[in-house]
C-alpha cells in the first residue's frame, strides 16, 4: 500500500486533486481510499487530502501520517509547514514551484521532483494568474513523478470528474507530465 | 457498475435506486452531501420524487412521516444537533409504525463543538422504537440503504442507517453500484394496506386509553423480536441477488476463539486487521462486528460470544456515568450465560479521534493480560 498527503490551500482544489488520482488509479486496477483532512476548511488556509492506494482493499481509516509521497500544490507552503513531517526515508517529494529541486535544497535523504504548475494552469486559463487552480496540472505531474497511475488514466479520470473546462484541463495534465523535473 | 464514491453519495445512489418518491431533510455537515446529491438527482429528473425543503429537522421528519402516512416511500438525513431536533417526531415515526428509512452520520453533539464522527447523537435515540444498524465502509452504506427500505416495509418500523462522519461520510472508495432492474428485481414497490386517503376516510392516530396503549406498544415491541429473523433474512437475499451478504452482526473467526474483540462501524476495519496479526502469533482473536443494533440481536450475541472467556469492546461512544454503550448491553445480552465471558470494555475515538490498529491492539493486549475488567470503561488514545 503506497500512501500520499497532499497540501495546498482551501479552494486550490487539492481534495478533488485526490480524488482525480484515486480515480484513475481505481481504473487502473487498484484499490483507493481518498479523503480530506477531517477538519473546517476555509479558503486560503493550509490543507491536507490523503490518497491510499493498494492492491488489496484497504482496512486502515485513520489519517496518513507516515507518507511514502508528499504532494505541496502551494510554492508559498514550503516555508509555512512542515510537509515532511513524518515522511519515509527515500520518501517523495512532488512540489508546485518555478524552482529546480537543486535550487530548493531540501535533504538528500528525499526523491524531490518539480513542475511549475502554476505557470502551466494559467497558461491554459485556470482560475486567475494570480490565483491559478493547479489541481489537474499536480495531478499530470504526479503521473510523471510516482510512476503509480498512467497520463491517460489521469487524462480520463479529468474529463470525467472535473466540470469546467476539462479539456483544458486535461491538456495542462499533460503539459505538467512533460515538464516535471527530477532531482 | 463500480465508481469511485464518497460514503454520502453511496447513501444518495441507493435512495435513487430504491425508487424513493418523498425527501425532505435539513442541512448539516457531515450529512449534506446525500441530500444535496437527492437534490440534484430530483432536479436532473434522473429520480422522481418530491424533495421537500423544510426549516428545521424536526419537521424534515413531521414532513416524511406524512409523507410515509399518506402512503409514499420517504427519506431523510440528519446528524448529532440535528437528529436530537428531530427526537419527539423519532418517536412519532416508530408508535406510527411507519417505514420510513433515514441515514445518520454519527457526529459528536455539542458543546464543544465537533462535527466528527461519535455515536452518541444516534444511541441517545436508542428507546424511539427505531430498528438502528451501523455499517462499516461505503459499499454497505449502498447496500444497507436498499435492504432497510425491505426490513423498514415487512415489519412497520422505521430504520436508520448509521456511518461514521468523515471516516465514511466524506471518504471516497470503489463502490459496486447496482443496476435498477436489478434493485427493481429484489425490492418491490411499496404499497402499505392502509393509508392516508381522502378516497377512504379514516381516523389515524387518535387518543389511545389505558386499556389499548399497552396492547399496542406490545405491538411495536413485537415486531422488533420480527425484525430480528427479516434481516437476517434480507441480508441473506441481498447476498443471493448481488453476492454480498450481511446478518444481523458479522462473526469471524468466533468459533475458536479465547478472546473476541466486538466493534462498529469503521473501527471494524482495522480491528480485522489487529486479529490477523495476534493470530499469526498464535493468539486464537475472533472478531464480532455489531451491525444491528435495535432490536438487539442477543441470540446472535450469545452463539458468536458464548464459548471464549474474554470479550472486549471498543465504543465510540459513552453514557455518561456508565460506560460504552455497546459494552453494556452486550452485557446485558451475556449475563445469564451459564458460562459468562468476562467483558472488557474501552472508549475510544470520541468526536473524531482516530482509532489506529495500535490502539486495537494495545486494548486487545491489555485485554489478554489481564485477569479480571474493571467495573467501568477504560479510555484509550487520550493524551497524557
Amino acid at each position: 500500500m503506497i500512501e500520499i498527503r497532499l497540501h495546498g490551500r482551501g479552494g486550490q482544489g487539492s481534495v478533488i486533486a485526490s480524488k482525480i488520482l484515486a480515480v484513475a488509479a481505481f481504473e487502473e486496477g487498484n484499490w483507493v481510499q481518498s479523503f480530506p483532512k477531517f477538519g473546517v476548511e476555509r479558503r486560503g488556509a493550509p490543507v491536507e487530502a490523503f490518497l491510499r492506494i493498494s492492491r488489496g482493499k484497504i482496512l486502515i481509516r485513520s489519517e496518513v501520517t507516515e507518507p511514502d509521497f508528499v504532494v505541496v500544490l502551494d510554492p508559498s507552503l514550503v516555508e509555512v509547514i512542515d510537509f515532511t513531517a513524518g515522511l519515509k526515508k527515500n520518501g517523495a517529494i512532488l512540489i508546485n514551484t518555478p524552482l529546480t529541486p537543486d535550487e530548493l535544497q531540501l535533504p538528500d535523504t528525499f526523491n524531490v521532483t518539480c513542475v511549475d504548475a502554476s505557470r502551466i494552469a494559467a497558461e491554459h486559463g485556470l482560475g486567475s494568474p494570480t490565483s491559478p487552480i493547479v489541481n489537474t496540472a499536480i495531478c499530470g505531474a504526479f503521473a510523471k513523478s510516482s510512476g503509480l497511475v498512467g497520463i491517460d488514466a489521469v487524462c480520463r479520470a479529468i474529463r470525467d470528474e472535473v466540470p469546467i473546462k476539462p479539456e483544458k484541463n486535461s491538456a495542462a495534465a499533460e503539459a505538467a507530465y512533460a515538464s516535471t523535473i527530477f532531482n | 457498475m463500480k465508481k469511485v464514491l464518497m460514503g454520502n453519495h453511496a447513501a444518495s445512489w441507493a435512495v435513487q435506486l430504491s425508487r424513493v418518491k418523498m425527501i425532505s431533510a435539513y442541512p448539516i455537515t457531515p450529512q449534506t452531501h446525500i441530500v444535496e446529491e437527492l437534490s440534484e438527482m430530483c432536479g436532473d429528473g434522473s429520480l422522481d420524487a418530491k424533495f421537500l425543503k423544510v426549516e428545521s429537522e424536526h419537521s424534515a421528519m413531521a414532513s416524511v412521516v406524512a409523507a410515509q402516512a399518506a402512503g409514499v416511500r420517504s427519506f431523510t438525513a440528519s446528524s448529532a444537533n440535528g437528529l436530537a431536533l428531530m427526537h419527539e417526531m423519532l418517536h412519532w415515526a416508530a408508535g406510527a409504525r411507519l417505514p420510513i428509512v433515514m441515514v445518520n452520520v454519527n457526529r459528536a453533539l455539542a458543546p464543544g463543538w465537533n462535527i466528527w464522527a461519535d455515536q452518541g447523537d444516534s444511541l441517545a435515540q436508542r428507546d424511539t422504537g427505531w430498528i438502528q444498524m451501523y455499517v462499516e465502509d461505503n459499499q454497505e452504506v449502498l447496500d444497507s440503504v436498499i435492504q432497510a427500505y425491505m426490513i423498514a416495509e415487512q415489519v412497520r418500523l422505521p430504520v436508520m442507517i448509521c456511518y461514521d462522519a468523515f471516516f465514511l461520510s466524506h471518504t471516497y472508495e470503489p463502490v459496486d453500484i447496482p443496476s435498477q432492474d436489478a434493485v427493481d428485481d429484489f425490492l418491490p414497490p411499496y404499497t402499505p394496506e392502509v393509508f392516508l386517503d381522502p378516497e377512504s376516510p379514516r381516523s389515524f392516530y387518535p387518543l389511545v386509553m389505558p386499556d389499548n396503549y399497552m396492547e399496542i406498544r406490545y405491538h411495536l415491541d413485537q415486531a422488533h423480536t420480527r425484525a430480528l429473523d427479516v434481516i437476517e433474512e434480507t441480508g441473506r437475499h441481498f447476498g443471493e441477488a448481488f453476492g454480498r451478504p450481511y446478518g444481523l452482526v458479522e462473526a469471524v473467526n468466533c468459533d475458536d476463539a479465547d478472546m473476541i474483540m466486538v466493534t462498529s462501524s469503521t473501527i471494524t476495519s482495522p480491528a480485522r486487521l489487529v486479529m490477523d496479526e495476534l493470530r499469526e502469533n498464535g493468539h486464537r482473536v475472533g472478531l464480532l462486528k455489531m451491525r444491528t443494533f435495535r432490536p438487539f440481536p442477543v441470540k446472535a450475541v450469545q452463539d458468536a460470544l458464548g464459548g471464549c472467556s474474554k470479550v472486549m469492546v471498543i465504543d465510540r461512544n459513552c453514557s455518561w456515568g456508565k460506560g460504552g454503550i455497546f459494552a453494556d448491553e452486550l452485557k446485558s445480552a451475556l449475563v445469564n450465560l451459564p458460562d459468562s465471558p468476562k467483558v472488557f470494555s474501552y472508549i475510544a475515538g470520541l468526536g473524531g479521534r482516530s482509532v489506529t490498529p495500535d490502539h486495537i491492539m494495545d486494548m486487545a493486549r491489555q485485554t489478554l493480560d489481564t485477569e479480571m475488567p474493571s467495573d467501568g470503561s477504560v479510555w484509550k488514545g487520550m493524551k497524557q
